[in-house]
Order: structure tokens, then C-alpha cells, then sequence
């Protein structure tokens, strides 16, 4: 960064301190969901902070508790202003989805958050243009959000954030939504702002999954694992702005964190990988069957043949990390492949699925289905040992749900559903939610 | 039922709808029996006061062509006060259902139970409340008249409101919250302009149903009570009774420019307005137009007049003290004694009205007078199935074929919105007529006027289902070359379901209403009864036998409502599950 202060004494102040934050989704009875556990965070001033974590890991929660927008279940989180700073205080939010209220122009979205302050309408009209000049948005300001592409919705999302002068800006996954080329004309005119200095605030929260995102823009990037969200790992980012994405060291900083974003936590269960819970209580993720063949022959494929970076493989099929290790993590749960550190790695029965047809492949599939996923096993030997050969999808979801919570249970299913019919190991009749042996030829 | 504008049905609305349970439960019983208690209550007060002979009418309805104008006005400005009543009812009700979980188990039940019961069999009982209020004016008659039509329109509208505050957009909410908006500012910002579209859609409905209670209200006998209201209805009442074809003929030409223009010059402009509230970030496809609406924009009298009115709603005071930033979290036992106190209360306040109910009946009826009307109330119910049936058959080959044409579809879709909007009880003379002179069975031959005016709902839910199947599904219909049953059935069908469900669930709902009016109708002196339950309550209604009327009232909302949840909820819920495109 060119602007960072280093060594003054305004480094140190933290503005955020979160402590063992602790947040659990789901009704008073029950298991309920553990979102996050035990997560501590301190943000100091002139300082852009990375959350990076898969879906699932709690960091969107993380932020929402910060804002206030929440109550963790435990754990406290103070927001505090900057000692004799009087032009930023609190904190103001970036969403995802832009969250840009329709009816509204350009001009009054950004002036809601003045509005709702009571700032008199002069002032509040010279703040707002001001930043919607600032944002380059001038001769928008009587657009509608739909007249607006997705890069200058979201324009008005951050001059909208910005004109309430907050001390932290907190951002949800500010880009996610927008195409690769928008999202990085956005990022870096941000990062021009920020490290020009000529936004209010004193301190960035960003929220992201992806991790090459992450290292362009943040000082510093937590880690966090997912169900429950804990922080695994801090990274210290010292890499100058403006940084290089074919930078030697940018590129081994990304690489290490995918590592580590894979790393297993040590314990119990070992050989499956990130799924939480272990028989009949694993948790699946529905990944359709054409993606693990189409994973599968990659990795197979060359310049990979049969062994392959994980960080390199998503650069290649154009993934997202937290698209690409529910799939790694499923071929690594059947055993057509081996997760260690970053590398992913075929086994023989990976190879032999790549080289087979169509049959082979079910038949292969179906083998390591039975052998392989508890729950799978399970609903084929009751169907075997009933009469009729059939049973209800409920009593399967009812014994899911002593282990996990309901939409957990769901996608469970789902991917039992799915996985089973592409076997062929069973039939699934969605219109009276029930499982059957007989097959359709 | 809640109106689905075409471009809505696949939003989820819908959906929601229809995945509310269709079983009724104990909310559902209780909300009943407290509307029938309620009408006890009215009549037994109205019994106690021993009404005098009144004959409320300041000055006659005259067949005067030239006064006409005035009173075709004078029936808008009834149908206007009803819709601002119902958006006044509309906004508390409906906030109160969304915000308060408490109120929101009692009032949903009773939003559900009231929107389809039959308006027109509880005329008696609203009637005499507002008679009783103002015995001797005008006033009490105008209020009942008003009231009358209230009962018929606000229902649905509270209904997609409490709707769409419950689905408000979840990003938006948190926004309103993160910058600390005011509940006031919050339903400004946020509600009302989220809620707008489906309200106001709902609204153009409610009045295009509400023209048939605004001509029924206006003249009306309840035992000794009889009341005349200047208005389209009484002239056409007073045309009837003296057998003027002429003057019959000149109702119905009223009442057609009356709803032209009310759709040209309030509705179209205001649908028009309401699509920048639409929740999409995007512009939608079919804006709709509205002549009357560009004009206003582009005329600068009109904008220079209207602003006085937006400064005035700046102006508007901004309670600032009940600001909550944060959810108040309580203590779980506490709520859950509230909650055993509250449905204690409930339970009680139920079982004293069924108490009420059943005192009040069994001293004035025995046990034959509800097999008599259990057993018209089949008979109703068959004429009201087979009718749709009947209809169903006419009008969905030709709606489907309308829908595929989109030239065809843009010009019959306002006609057949207009045909719904009109009052089918101001064309029954002429059926009357026709019955009368070729000496026809009324049994047979009055059951079609119960469904003349509703029929239409079909026909413009299945333009609107038909234009909206997919280009891409009709086009691998063509290049597979299905012939005509399978594409019917697997393509049309399907496709044009859910709309067909609205359809007729409005159209059996207004059916059962008309029954009221169409099972006995009169010219001059001849006056001709079908056997049915809305016969029933009209001879009741009309020698002031409350009881029976009650007893009747009853009968058909019990009807109505187990037709809705063994028919056509399930069908809705079916719809959801398997039909809907997108």
C-alpha cells in the first residue's frame, strides 16, 4: 500500500473488536446450527481486512453482527470511533445484491441513510452529489436503479455506504455479482480512493470467497473453516500496491492460502475430508455427477495426468475456490481421489472411472456409492429387506435430522437422491417423496 | 382470494399462497364462528330497538334520462368511498397482521375466512347494523350501502398487503436497519412502495368486483325496511318494476361508461405509475400504457398542482421516539405464557360466540330448517360446479386461442377485464325477459345468470396463461410436430393451469355471491324463484326473517369455504408443485 502509516501512532487504534463471538442459527429446541464459534477479530485503523471462506463458514454472519443487523448468541462486538476524529463514525454496509431500492433514483438511495439522520435537505444534497462525484457517478442522479448496469449499481451501493461518513466500511462480497471485467474496474478504482485517501472511512471489512480478491486488496486475510466458522488461519499480506496477479510471490500467497483453505482439521473422521459428522450423520453437497466425471477427467487429462494443484486447477476450469473443494472433497469421500495440501491426486479407481464408459462408470459409481456413503448403504438395504421394496423419503430425512439440521438434511438428500439415480442403486419418485427399487427399463 | 396480475403469477405469490395449509384448522373454526357471532349480535340489537316502518328515501328516482349523469356519479362516489375505507382497513389491518405475531394468528384466519364468504348473503345483517346507527337518515342508508361494498372488496386487498410486508426483500430490510430508519420512514421507503404493484392490482379488482354490490346496494328491502339510494341501481330497480325496457337499456349504457372511464382515466394510470415499484432491477417487458397517465406527465399545470401534495407528505409528522435498532430478544418463558394467555383469550372469546350463535338459532329454528338448507345449499353447489364446468368448456379453447395470438390478446384482453368489471345484475332484465316470454323452466334457465358475470375472470386468466408460455416450449411443440391432444396435453394444459385456477376460484366465489340476486329476479310483477340456497336468503332477506337469514348465511359460507379447501386450494397447491414455468 502506498498510503498505509506505518509507525504512527493512529495504527493501533482498533475500531472493531469482536470476542469470542459465538452464533447459532435455529430454533430454541434442537441441535441447531453452529454458524460460528468462538471468533475473535480486532481492526485497527487504515487497515483493508479479508474474510475468505467457503459458503457455509459464517463470515457473512461475522459481518452482519458487526453491523449490528444481528445478535450473536455469544460474545460481544464493540464498534468504537476513532479518538478526536469527528468525521467518521460507526459503521456503514456494502451488499451483495447491491440492495438498491427500485422505486428510488440514484440521488435519493444515497440520501436514505442522510435522511434517516436528519441532516437538513441542503446539506444532505451537497454530501450526496458529493459523493456520487466521487464514486463517478455524476449525471446519474436521476436514473433508476434498472436504467444502471451491475458495476454502476453498485457504485451507488458504496457512495450510498460512503455518504454517511462511516468509520469502517463493511463489504459482503461487494463484487461477486458482477462480471470479471467490472468487478476489477471497481476493485481497483477502490483501491485508488482508499489508498488516495479521499474516502472518509479509516478501515475496510471485506467479505469474499475469492481468494486471488482477497490478496489484491487486503493487509491482512482471516481464514475461516466452515461448519462451525472458526478463524484457521491469519495472513499477513505485505505485498506493495498496486499488486500483480502474475507476481511471483502474489501467485505463491494465493497457492499457500488454498492450502490451507483445504487443510483438514486434525481429528476424528480423517478420510472425509470437510464433511462434518461421520455415518449416517456426514453431511453431503449436492455436486451434480456430470461435475465429478468432468473433474475427474481433468485432473486425468493432460498436462495434469492424474495428479494436480488445486490453486492451478480452478485458475484452469475457471472456479472459484469454494466452487471447486465441494467437488474435490466429494471425489476425495468416494475415493477417486486424495486430498494432501493442495495437490489432488487420482486414485486407481479414479483413473479406471476416467478410462471407462458409460456403464462401467455407473457401475464403478455405484460400487464406491454403496461402499463408500453410509446413508446410501442404508436406504438400499431397506429397500432390500422390505417386501415391497419401497419406503417413504421421510423416515430417511427424520433420521438425518437427529444428526443436522434441516437444510443440511435437505441437500443431504438431494445428493443421495441424485447420486442414487445415476447409479441406479435405487429409484426416487418425487411426487409421493418416496424411494423404490424398481427401475424404469 | 389474493389477485395475481399476469406478470406477477410467477414471483411466488402464488406459491405462497398456496402452500398455506389447506386443512382448516382451529384459527379457521374460530374466525368463522366469530363473524357469525357478530351478525347475532347485529340483528338481535336490531330486534330489541323494534325498527320502525321506514321507508328512507329523500327524493325519488327519477327516470329522467338527463338525470342520469348524476346519478351514475353518485354511485361512483359510493364505490369511491368503499375503496378508501378498504385502503384505510387495508393499512391497519394488514400492518397489524404483518408486525404482530399475536394478532397475525387471529387475523389471517379471519382475512381467509371473510375474503370468500358470500358478500351478498350477509346484506341483511350490515344493512340493519347501519340502519340502527342512523335511524333516520339517509346517512345510515348511504353507510350500509357504502359498508356493502366495503365487505366486498377489502379482504384481498389486506391480504397481498400483509403478503407483501411479509416478503419484503431481505437485503432492503437490513439496509432500512443498518440505517436505523424510523418505522415510520421504514413503511414509506420500504413497504408501501414494495407492496404497491400487488396492491394496486388488487385494488382494480376489488372494484371491478365491487360495481355488482354498488347496483345491489342501492335498493334493497329488509323486512319493513325498505331503502332507495339515488344511483344507477335504484334507477335500475325502479326501470324493472315498471317494466321500461328503454330505461333498463340506458342503465346498462351508464354503466359502461362508467367503467371505461373509471379504467381509462383512474386504474390504467395508476397500474401504469405503480410499474416503477415493481421489484425487479430491471425494466419489465411489457410496460404498461396508459394515454391518460403520459398526458398528466407531460402537462405542467398538472405536475405544478401536484406538488404542493408531495411537500405536504414531507411535511408529515416523523414520529422518531419508537426507533429499535436493534431485536429485542424476551425471555422464552415469558413468551410462552403470553402466548397460553393469549390463545386462553381466544378459546374463550370462540366458545362464547358459538354460545351466542346457538342460543340465537335453536330459539328461532328447528332442525328441518337446516336439512332445508343444507339440502338447497347442494343444489346451489351443483349449479355453481356444473356452471363452471360449462363455462370452462366455452372459454378455455377460446382464451387459448386469443393467448397465442398476441394481436388478438391485446385487443379482447381489456374487453374481457371490462366484461368482468360489469355488473351482470343489470343485465338480468333482458334475461328475465327472455325466460318470461318463451315461458322457460327458471330452474334450468336463471342457474346460467349466476354465472354471466364472473365467467369473464375465466376466459382473461386463460388469455393471460396462454401468452405467457414460453416461446422456446412452443416452438419444440412445433418442430417435434405434436399433434393437436398431445400438445394440449402436455404443453396448453399445463401451461395455463395455475392461471385457470384463479380463474375459476373468482368465478366461483362471485357465483355463489350472485346466486343471491339471480335465484329469484323479477320484472314488473312476474317474479321468478329457482329452488337454491340463494333464494333462500333471499326470501328471507326480503320478509326480514333473520334467523333465517342467518341460518342461510351460514350455510353457504360453510359451502363456500369447503369448496375452496377440497377444490381448489389443493389445485392451487398442485399448480405450485408441478406447473409453474420458471
Amino acid at each position: 500500500m502506498t498510503m498505509t502509516l506505518e509507525g504512527t501512532a493512529q495504527k493501533d487504534v482498533p475500531l472493531v473488536e469482536v470476542k469470542h463471538l459465538k452464533h447459532v442459527y435455529g430454533k430454541g429446541s434442537g441441535p441447531g446450527l453452529v454458524v460460528l464459534e468462538d471468533v475473535n477479530l480486532t481492526l485497527r485503523s487504515n487497515e483493508i481486512v479479508g474474510l475468505l471462506g467457503r459458503s457455509g463458514s459464517g463470515k457473512s454472519t461475522l459481518l452482519r453482527s458487526i453491523a449490528g443487523l444481528i445478535t450473536p448468541t455469544a460474545g460481544t462486538v464493540e464498534v468504537r470511533d476513532m479518538p478526536g476524529d469527528s468525521n467518521a463514525h460507526g459503521v456503514s454496509m456494502v451488499f451483495q445484491s447491491f440492495a438498491l431500492f427500485p422505486w428510488l433514483t440514484v440521488q435519493k438511495n444515497v440520501e436514505l441513510g442522510l435522511e434517516a439522520q436528519g441532516v437538513p435537505a441542503d446539506e444532505r444534497r451537497k454530501r450526496t452529489l458529493a459523493a456520487i462525484d466521487l464514486i463517478g457517478l455524476d449525471g446519474f442522479e436521476n436514473a433508476y436503479p434498472k436504467e444502471l448496469s451491475g458495476g454502476m449499481r453498485q457504485r451507488v451501493g458504496l457512495a450510498r455506504a460512503l455518504v454517511v461518513q462511516p468509520s469502517v466500511l463493511l463489504m459482503d462480497e461487494p463484487f461477486s455479482a458482477l462480471d470479471v471485467l467490472t468487478a476489477e474496474t471497481l476493485r481497483t478504482d477502490l483501491l485508488d480512493l482508499w489508498s488516495e485517501g479521499r474516502m472518509p472511512i479509516r478501515s475496510i471489512l471485506i467479505v469474499t470467497h475469492n481468494i486471488e480478491e482477497a490478496v489484491l486488496m487486503c493487509d491482512r486475510i482471516l481464514v475461516f473453516s466452515s461448519n462451525p466458522g472458526r478463524v484457521i488461519a491469519e495472513i499477513k499480506v505485505d505485498l506493495p500496491q498496486p499488486r500483480k496477479r502474475l507476481d511471483p510471490a502474489f501467485r505463491a500467497l494465493v497457492d499457500d492460502i488454498y492450502a490451507r483453505m483445504t487443510a483438514r482439521p486434525t481429528g476424528p473422521a480423517p478420510r472425509e475430508g470437510n464433511f462434518p459428522g461421520s455415518g449416517l450423520g456426514m453431511a453431503l453437497t449436492h455436486v451434480s455427477t456430470n461435475t465429478l466425471a468432468g473433474m475427474i477427467e481433468a485432473i486425468a487429462a493432460p498436462p495434469n495426468n492424474g495428479s494436480a494443484d488445486l490453486a492451478t486447477l480452478a485458475r484452469e476450469l475457471q472456479m472459484e475456490a469454494d466452487e471447486l473443494l465441494p467437488i474435490a472433497e466429494t471425489l476425495q469421500l468416494m475415493r477417486f481421489a486424495e486430498i494432501e495440501g493442495r495437490t489432488i491426486r487420482l486414485t486407481p479407481a479414479g483413473r479406471r472411472y476416467d478410462a471407462a464408459d458409460v456403464d462401467e462408470r455407473k457401475q464403478l459409481f455405484a460400487q464406491h456409492l454403496l461402499a463408500y456413503v453410509p446413508l446410501a448403504a442404508h436406504i438400499r438395504r431397506v429397500l432390500d429387506d422390505r417386501a415391497s421394496h419401497q419406503a417413504p423419503a421421510t423416515r430417511f430425512r427424520d433420521e438425518l435430522e437427529d444428526f443436522m439440521s434441516e437444510p443440511y438434511a435437505e441437500e443431504t438428500m438431494d445428493a443421495i437422491v441424485s447420486w442414487g439415480r445415476y447409479a441406479e442403486i435405487f429409484a426416487y419418485h418425487e411426487d409421493d417423496d418416496r424411494f423404490s427399487l424398481d427401475d424404469p427399463a | 382470494m389474493v389477485f395475481l396480475s399476469s406478470d406477477r403469477l410467477n414471483t411466488g405469490l402464488l406459491a405462497r399462497f398456496a402452500r398455506r395449509q389447506f386443512a382448516p384448522n382451529r384459527y379457521d373454526l374460530i374466525a368463522l364462528v366469530l363473524i357469525g357471532a357478530a351478525a347475532v349480535l347485529v340483528v338481535h340489537g336490531a330486534q330489541q330497538m323494534s325498527l320502525p316502518v321506514a321507508h328512507l328515501q329523500t327524493e325519488p328516482v327519477v327516470l329522467d334520462p338527463a338525470r342520469l349523469p348524476e346519478y351514475a356519479l353518485r354511485s361512483t362516489l359510493r364505490m369511491f368511498a368503499a375503496i378508501l375505507l378498504s385502503l384505510l382497513f387495508t393499512f391497519g389491518v394488514a400492518t397489524l397482521a404483518a408486525k404482530s405475531r399475536k394478532a397475525e394468528l387471529v387475523l389471517v384466519p379471519m382475512l381467509d375466512i371473510a375474503q370468500s364468504i358470500p358478500i351478498m348473503a350477509f346484506l341483511a345483517f350490515t344493512l340493519t347494523f347501519f340502519i340502527n346507527l342512523f335511524p333516520t337518515s339517509e346517512l345510515g342508508a348511504e353507510c350500509a350501502a357504502i359498508f356493502l361494498v366495503f365487505t366486498s372488496q377489502a379482504w384481498n386487498m389486506a391480504f397481498s398487503f400483509y403478503q407483501s410486508l411479509r416478503t419484503l426483500p431481505a437485503d432492503l430490510v437490513e439496509v432500512s436497519q443498518q440505517f436505523h430508519l424510523s418505522p415510520w420512514r421504514k413503511f414509506w421507503k420500504l413497504e408501501l412502495p414494495f407492496a404497491t404493484p400487488a396492491l394496486v392490482w388488487n385494488t382494480m379488482m376489488s372494484m371491478s368486483g365491487g360495481w355488482f354490490f354498488v347496483v345491489a346496494s342501492e335498493y334493497f328491502t329488509v323486512g319493513k325496511t325498505q331503502v332507495t339510494l339515488p344511483g344507477i341501481g335504484s334507477w335500475l330497480a325502479m326501470a324493472i318494476d315498471r317494466r321500461d325496457f328503454v330505461a333498463v337499456s340506458w342503465a346498462v349504457g351508464a354503466m359502461a361508461v362508467v367503467i371505461v372511464s373509471y379504467d381509462q382515466l383512474l386504474f390504467r394510470p395508476i397500474v401504469a405509475w405503480a410499474d416503477k415499484f415493481r421489484f425487479e432491477q430491471t425494466a419489465s417487458e411489457n410496460q404498461p400504457e396508459s394515454w391518460f397517465y403520459d398526458l398528466l406527465r407531460r402537462t405542467r399545470l398538472f405536475r405544478r398542482l401536484g406538488r404542493p401534495f408531495v411537500g405536504l407528505l414531507a411535511l408529515l409528522p416523523r414520529p422518531r421516539r419508537f426507533v429499535r435498532s436493534r431485536p429485542r430478544a424476551f425471555n422464552p418463558d415469558a413468551v410462552r405464557w403470553f402466548d397460553r394467555l393469549w390463545f386462553g383469550l381466544v378459546a374463550l372469546v370462540g366458545a362464547w360466540a358459538v354460545w351466542t350463535i346457538f342460543r340465537y338459532l335453536s330459539a328461532n329454528l328447528k332442525l328441518h330448517d337446516l336439512v332445508a338448507a343444507f339440502g338447497l345449499g347442494l343444489i346451489t353447489l351443483v349449479r355453481v360446479l356444473l356452471l363452471i364446468v360449462i363455462a370452462s368448456l366455452i372459454w378455455v379453447p377460446i382464451g387459448v386461442w386469443i393467448g397465442l395470438r398476441p394481436v388478438w390478446s391485446r385487443r379482447i384482453q381489456p374487453v374481457a377485464q371490462f366484461l368482468a368489471a360489469f355488473p351482470a345484475n343489470v343485465i338480468f332484465p333482458f334475461a328475465v325477459m327472455g325466460i318470461v316470454a318463451w315461458r322457460l323452466n327458471p330452474n334450468v334457465w336463471l342457474s346460467p345468470l349466476i354465472i354471466l358475470g364472473t365467467q369473464w375472470y375465466i376466459l382473461f386468466n386463460v388469455v393471460a396463461g396462454a401468452s405467457a408460455l414460453p416461446n422456446d416450449l412452443k416452438e419444440a411443440a412445433g418442430i417435434f410436430h405434436l399433434r393437436s391432444w398431445q400438445r394440449w396435453r402436455d404443453l396448453i394444459l399445463p401451461g395455463i393451469f395455475p392461471y385457470y385456477v384463479t380463474g375459476a376460484l373468482t368465478a366461483s366465489g362471485g357465483s355463489w355471491n350472485a346466486s343471491v340476486v339471480a335465484e329469484v329476479v323479477s320484472w314488473g310483477h312476474t317474479r321468478l324463484a329457482a329452488a337454491g340456497l340463494g333464494a333462500f336468503i333471499a326470501k328471507a332477506t326480503d320478509a326480514g326473517d333473520f334467523p333465517r337469514v342467518a341460518l342461510g348465511a351460514t350455510v353457504m359460507s360453510i359451502f363456500v369455504i369447503a369448496l375452496n379447501r377440497t377444490l381448489w386450494r389443493p389445485m392451487y397447491a398442485y399448480a405450485e408443485k408441478n406447473l409453474l414455468l420458471n
